[in-house]
């Protein structure tokens, strides 16, 4: 390639981001107290790098304070990856609202689930094309361009978290394809976190006010996601089964 | 008997046929000469098979030279495919997405959908399927995103429950 070939990374791009560390780091120099800072500097990953296994990424969901009857996070999530947000049993469901009750006190209470994004995923160890696979930070994906559509892994998901494409899908997001006959689930955003920004559901989340859901790293224990976990009480929903999900509730 | 030498002596030479008496000249003309002249022309301006209509992209340059990009396009691509899907690496030069940004027809907007656009013309002309597609976004991020509105207002329609 020569001088004069047209790349979309240009030098300019790359100035511009190595400021914006320089403001970041400048903003790291007024951090309230050491290991407190106002924001979570670790992540910024750049778009040549492959992702690390030092990162975990995980998500805390409080469900004292995720509102029964709000859907946000899932109408953020179709708007995000193209789903119909129908209910059909062949529409496809990345995350639900479930509504859970205290038989005894009627008392009720709501939370999200989706894809726990397992350390030992058993999606994983029943796919026989390899094309549902644990990336280096823990996101648990499915390679469509490997997937033979068997649904292996929707039997063996214990959380009913993955979901099949049965009918010809247009107009995805150019950063979320997604195809009929192939199995699919969410992906934690994985094309915002790449770009360093927190799943659409997070944001949505953040945006009513309620701020039930928290993304964050959870490896690193200065995160935000690693402090609630390391101060509060949380649970892995089906525990017993030792998959060490990424996906953690406060609060059932 | 060696077959060496048995060729040449049942070999056939095929000749013009050359001009007898009367009619002889016109004809000869007629049936050999006009069509021998006109149809190297006739091939070039419509042959059987329609030559790829290929519309110039929307950027200067390509990301590498135009013959280079012809014979391997596949390989970058498939390439770039598994470092995105499996690493996380989402460098644009050879990025899926930056084709399209550049290659996306000014008619429709799109790589596919008529033997005019950029991606089909040629995949079309070769006769090789083009699936990718059938998963990925064959427009630009700027024109799905004027897209989007309408999806997420059927997902509120479907679950009957209004965003706050």
């Amino acid at each position: 390639m020569n001088e004069t070939d047209r790349s979309p990374d240009q030098p300019e791009a790359m100035s511009r981001r190595q400021f914006i560390g320089w403001g970041a780091a400048a903003v790291a120099g007024l951090a309230i107290a050491p290991g407190v800072t106002l924001f979570d500097l670790a992540h910024g990953r750049p778009a040549a790098e492959a992702a690390s296994d030092k990162v975990r990424w995980g998500m805390l969901i409080d469900t004292n304070l995720c509102g029964t009857g709000c859907n946000d996070c899932v109408t953020a999530c179709s708007r995000e990856n193209h789903l119909s947000g129908g209910l059909k049993p062949t529409d496809s469901q990345w995350i639900r609202k479930m509504e859970l009750k205290d038989l005894r006190s009627g008392k009720t209470h709501s939370l999200p689930m989706l894809c726990q994004h397992c350390e030992h995923p058993p999606c994983v160890d029943v796919c026989p094309t390899g094309a549902s696979f644990k990336r280096a930070d823990g996101i648990v994906l499915v390679d469509r361009h490997i997937c033979i559509g068997c649904r292996y892994c929707m039997m063996a998901c214990p959380y009913k978290a993955r979901s099949f494409v049965h009918e010809e899908v247009t107009g995805q997001n150019p950063d979320v394809p997604r195809g009929k006959g192939t199995v699919e689930s969410c992906t934690l955003c994985v094309h915002r976190i790449d770009r360093d920004r927190t799943p659409a559901c997070v944001e949505a989340c953040a945006a009513a006010g309620r701020n039930a859901m928290i993304f964050g790293d959870l490896n690193d224990p200065r995160s935000e996601i690693s402090k609630r976990i390391a101060t509060y009480t949380t649970t892995q929903v089906r525990a017993d089964l030792a998959l060490n999900t990424a996906v953690r509730y406060q609060g059932i | 008997m060696s077959f060496a030498r048995d060729i040449p002596k049942k070999a056939i030479h095929y000749s013009l046929p050359l001009p007898g008496g009367g009619l002889g000249w016109g004809l000869w003309l007629l049936l050999v000469v006009v069509p021998a002249v006109a149809s190297p022309v006739l091939a070039a301006d419509a042959g059987r098979v329609p030559k790829p209509a290929i519309e110039a992209g929307r950027g200067e340059k390509c990301v590498e030279s135009t013959e280079f990009m012809r014979k391997n396009h596949m390989e970058l691509l498939k390439h770039q495919r598994d470092e995105t899907m499996h690493k996380g690496i989402r460098t644009t030069k050879y990025s899926l997405n930056g084709c399209i940004e550049c290659h996306a027809s000014r008619k429709n907007d799109s790589v596919v959908g008529s033997q005019q656009n950029f991606c089909q013309s040629c995949h079309s002309y070769a006769a090789v399927k083009l699936d990718c597609f059938e998963c990925h976004a064959s427009k630009p991020k700027a024109s799905a995103a004027r897209a989007a509105p309408r999806q997420a207002g059927d997902a509120q329609r479907v679950t009957g429950q209004a965003a706050k």
